[in-house]
């Protein structure tokens, strides 16, 4: 094979490389391929330039080949898959939908916050500003009628059990219900997210990246809007000026409100220029989060006095149950499925493992005391979300120990957290919905 | 002749894991071999093979390595356990099939002894 040849494939090479779906090793793939097939073209009489047009040509059109592989490889072009075709001229800016939803968001806080006692407006903002990110993406995907029905049914079902419900006043299973409300709200939005497919794995493993990301910009902009807020008082205070009632009762909460929408809009129109955020904060707190068990595990054992082992332990171990299948979800969202088993796969078992360990310890104690003192709705909230998250990792710790021993394949694991988002769904359903009436709405 | 799209993109699979049923293979050898036991009439896009081996390797069909031979690094596919058994399970779907058409093409005239309509 001659100079000539080698030149236009790596002509080739740079244009194929463009394309976000191909990464450089199945582009490594196709040039063996081309070469061989050069070879053998070569070999049957034809001229040097003849046989790499041909071979091209054979190889496919680039950019079916490139719709192709996102097709498998829906992961490397999430980053932008706001690189479709810029909207024709007669479709209405996203920007100004956006910014029109977050208006109509932060009005509906404010309206929410004259018209309602002050705990029923917090209680009550969710359901006040949820909807309209869900409506964001509801026409940003074109959803069928038929979804948004079911969506909006969802929402004034919850509006109805969070408001009509008889609740002894504001603590107990009250408090439950509004604390998860939120999740079957996210869920609704992460229906209209998949354009209504929320059935499909790959959809839904988009939903948790985007979930990932709107955090992180969602804190960015809260943690701006304090700066912000916080320069405006002191200037006017220096000023004589009382701005306390506008900043408190208008700014902040609508603010707070509006930035729901647009931390959506920035993670969906980011462009490729940086990796994905929550992943590579998973990869700094993994090892971090490894000691901060084992020292609890420590504590435990050696210091802690078992016995008095209460309701608030076990919400901490929830938490940090949370807080670890997070870091297990993050990490998975952004693997090469394909990429083999390295440290960080061991280091995540190990996490499990560590996490399953202190878990099991305060597990015991809590159901020796439940045995003494009797259920209560905390309780049931505390030990059914300590039972959800560690079904969970006991199954994603036999998953990707398979993985690590070359047994599974990754995809397994992908699978069985995506498929598993649907159980906190249900439970969070079981908690807002049957939890108050079990419990004389105490 | 030309075969539908659509039987081509189905027969794919079955057999892509039939070929590396007989040994481990890559990418050009696979797309030969294919030609060669369709007598050319089975003709895919080159490229879209590659994006099928990846699906099968994710959903741990088959197995990859990197290699380099006389230069040329060269991604190899091998048939897993569980490779093995999807075979075993699209091989008796097809058989199924391929034993209906058998069956009831018996009964009909085959197209090739048709009587040419209407042209001297």
């Amino acid at each position: 094979m001659g100079a000539t040849t080698d030149a236009r494939v790596d002509e080739w090479r740079r244009y194929v490389q463009r394309k976000a779906a191909i990464a450089a090793s199945d582009v490594d793939e196709m040039e063996a391929h081309l070469r061989d097939q050069v070879d053998d073209l070569l070999a049957v009489g034809l001229a040097e330039d003849e046989a790499f047009l041909v071979a091209v040509k054979r190889l496919g059109n680039v950019d079916a080949l490139s719709q192709e592989f996102a097709r498998e490889h829906a992961d490397r072009l999430w980053k932008q898959h706001v690189a479709a075709p810029p909207a024709d001229g007669d479709e209405v800016p996203e920007l100004g939908v956006v910014l029109l939803l977050g208006s109509v968001a932060a009005l509906a806080v404010r309206l929410g916050s004259g018209v309602l006692s002050a705990e029923a407006a917090v209680g009550n903002a969710p359901l006040l500003v949820l909807p309209f990110l869900a409506a964001y993406f509801a026409w940003k995907r074109r959803i069928s009628l038929a979804v948004a029905v079911t969506g909006l049914v969802t929402v004034a079902a919850l509006a109805v059990v969070l408001n009509a419900y008889p609740f002894d006043g504001f603590e107990g299973t009250h408090v439950l219900a509004l604390v998860h409300a939120p999740i079957l709200l996210w869920c609704v939005v992460g229906i209209a997210y998949a354009g209504g497919r929320w059935r499909s794995h790959r959809r839904r493993m988009d939903f948790v990246r985007f979930t990932g990301e709107w955090v992180i910009y969602y804190a960015l902009l809260a943690l701006g809007g304090m700066a912000l807020t916080g320069l405006t008082a002191a200037a006017f205070v220096a000023l004589g000026l009382e701005p306390d009632v506008a900043l408190g009762e208008w700014i902040v909460p609508m603010g707070a409100a509006g930035a729901v929408l647009v931390a959506a809009w920035l993670v969906e129109a980011k462009q490729s220029i940086i990796e994905n955020m929550a992943p590579v904060l998973t990869r700094v707190f993994t090892p971090l989060t490894v000691v901060l068990l084992v020292a609890l595990f420590v504590g435990l054992v050696a210091g802690g006095d078992l016995s008095a082992v209460d309701r608030q332990l076990l919400m901490v171990m929830d938490l940090v149950l949370v807080l670890v299948v997070g870091l297990v979800l993050y990490a998975v969202s952004a693997r090469d499925p394909l990429a083999p088993a390295g440290w960080f796969d061991r280091l995540q078992v190990a996490l499990v493992v560590c996490a399953l360990a202190v878990d099991a310890v305060v597990l015991v104690a809590m159901v020796v005391r439940i045995a003494d003192a009797g259920l209560t709705a905390d309780k049931v909230a505390a030990l059914g979300l300590n039972l959800v998250l560690l079904v969970n990792l006991v199954r994603s710790l036999l998953l990707s120990a398979a993985f690590v021993r070359g047994r599974r394949p990754f995809d397994a694991l992908e699978r069985w957290q995506t498929g598993y988002l649907a159980v906190y769904a249900a439970w969070a359903a079981v908690v807002v919905i049957v939890l108050p009436p079990v419990f004389g709405w105490a | 002749m030309h075969i539908d799209k659509d039987l081509v993109a189905a027969s794919a699979t079955p057999l892509v894991l039939a070929i590396l049923g007989e040994g481990d293979s890559y990418g050009y050898a696979i797309l030969k071999r294919i030609r060669e036991l369709s007598g050319g009439d089975l003709d895919w896009t080159d490229g879209m093979l590659y994006p099928l081996l990846h699906r099968l390797e994710r959903q741990g069909l088959v197995t990859a390595s990197w290699d380099t031979v006389d230069g040329r690094k060269r991604k190899h596919y091998a048939l897993t356990a569980a490779g093995g058994d999807a075979l075993a399970e699209r091989r008796q779907q097809w058989q199924v099939v391929a034993d209906a058409l058998d069956r009831v093409w018996r009964d009909v005239v085959p197209p090739t002894t048709a009587p040419a309509r209407g042209l001297a």
